[in-house]
């Protein structure tokens, strides 16, 4: 019955799809002007040499703006559905008594989340960013709550310490936009002047951008699995009482 | 950069490699072995964004494959699996 | 030959849309959601690729050099950012229904009365 409804409207889809490729250049012929004259000025204008960087955050910042503004919205959506919905939840009594456990736990977490700040701080000069930095640091937060236990961590993972983080990135990019605004050029120039080719501080006011995108989307994420992992840890609780 | 131009074998056996993982990531049908398979899916994804010279992208892609996703999913995995008595209570 | 790339995005996206038609399984679907998505990542990165072409990064290297398009690297990666918050908010609807109707089985949803 749904293969009934499914393929008439694939073969349409596909039939459109295939038209469109017909039209597309060959693989490994890229055509297009855009990419190419954003190569040749990104170094010499805005002083970057992460260009994906310098488009992300600079040439095509508002795009970004957008996906902040997915990312908030998702996050409010699964706090809504998720948070309040399962009792009592700081009392889990757990302990981590493996040792291998906790001595891991003294490492690896560290270590992510300084490789996770590394690609943030570098992210114009070498592969990296906002949002890959910010995603290496939810993961070491994660790493952490494995190493520590529910107890321990539940001090770090609560909601009036993330929440209002989450909110300074995700408002920090609309403020560094209007403050452009304010000295009457248009909405997210970069401002400061740009710095040094290579070295931290390179890229003008598209850097602040960048550290407000790290910022939201490590917050974002670890108020994510902190909601995750109290679903889970609820019904062992009331289990175990 | 002369080394690029001899990568369009590896590129194309990557491309091979994703066409024949997407359909095992859809057709298994218990949701945790389609976690496990999501992961290797992802992994295969992150080496044809390097050999496409992306980074960047295979950098983001590393991290969320191997750690997000299996969390969210493991989890809401182990919670539709208990008992509707145990929802009555929650 | 050179159409196999977009070949292979057509046809993880046609694999993905019938898993999710298919699906008898919500978090089954949310999966394929996500397969469907990195179709798209493949296909954008494929219409950028340039023949020979490094990547677009140019610290040590000289400024010049043949390099694959930024601006189709710069949407993937913001995407595949944002698709584990939608991911983790269709879990979250899925966990809700289970909550409400026990199941987590499309076919055995509609059998709910409002």
């Amino acid at each position: 019955m749904r293969i009934a409804a499914f393929v008439p409207a694939l073969v349409v889809l596909f039939a459109l799809l295939l038209w469109g490729f017909a039209g597309m250049p060959d693989f490994g012929h890229y055509r297009g002007p855009y990419g190419f004259v954003l190569e040749r000025i990104a170094t010499p204008e805005r002083h970057v040499t992460n260009v994906v960087n310098a488009t992300t955050y600079d040439y095509r910042g508002f795009d970004t703006m957008g996906e902040e503004f997915i990312l908030f919205a998702a996050v409010t959506g699964v706090v809504l559905l998720l948070r309040g919905s399962s009792g009592s939840r700081r009392r889990a009594d757990d302990d981590v008594r493996s040792d291998s456990i906790r001595l891991a736990g003294a490492v690896a977490p560290a270590l992510v989340i300084l490789v996770g700040l590394w690609l943030v701080a570098f992210g114009f000069v070498t592969p990296g960013g906002g949002f890959q930095g910010g995603i290496a640091v939810a993961a070491g937060a994660l790493m952490l709550f494995v190493a520590v236990g529910y107890r321990a961590w539940s001090t770090l993972g609560d909601e009036r310490l993330l929440d209002p983080i989450e909110g300074l990135g995700a408002g920090g990019y609309a403020v560094v936009g209007l403050a452009a605004l304010v000295s009457g050029l248009p909405f997210l120039t970069n401002l400061f002047g740009p710095g040094v080719v290579g070295t931290v501080r390179s890229g003008g006011s598209a850097a602040l951008l960048n550290w407000a995108a790290a910022i939201e989307v490590a917050a974002a994420n670890v108020i994510l699995t902190t909601e995750f992992v109290e679903q889970y840890i609820a019904p062992i609780v009331r289990r175990r009482r | 950069m002369t080394m690029l131009a001899t990568l369009v074998p590896l590129q194309y056996g990557l491309f091979g490699l994703v066409a024949l993982g997407a359909p095992a990531v859809v057709l298994s049908r218990d949701p945790l072995r389609m976690a496990v398979v999501n992961g290797l899916y992802g992994l295969v994804l992150v080496l044809l964004f390097v050999l496409l010279g992306a980074p960047d992208v295979a950098l983001s892609m590393l991290v969320v494959t191997t750690v997000a996703y299996p969390v969210v999913l493991l989890i809401a995995i182990a919670r539709s699996r208990s008992s509707k008595e145990e929802m009555d209570e929650a | 030959m050179t159409y196999v790339p977009y070949a292979i995005s057509a046809w993880v996206c046609a694999v993905g849309l019938y898993g999710i038609v298919m699906s008898r399984n919500l978090i089954h679907l949310a999966v394929c959601l996500t397969v469907t998505q990195s179709s798209t990542y493949v296909l954008l990165l494929s219409v950028g690729y340039v023949q020979g072409g490094g990547p677009p990064i140019f610290k040590g290297v000289k400024l010049g050099t043949t390099s694959v398009d930024p601006v189709v690297q710069a949407l993937s990666l913001t995407d595949i950012v944002v698709s584990v918050t939608v991911l983790a908010l269709v879990l979250a609807l899925a966990l809700d229904v289970h909550r409400q109707a026990g199941t987590v089985d499309p076919d055995e949803i509609a059998a709910m009365h409002g």
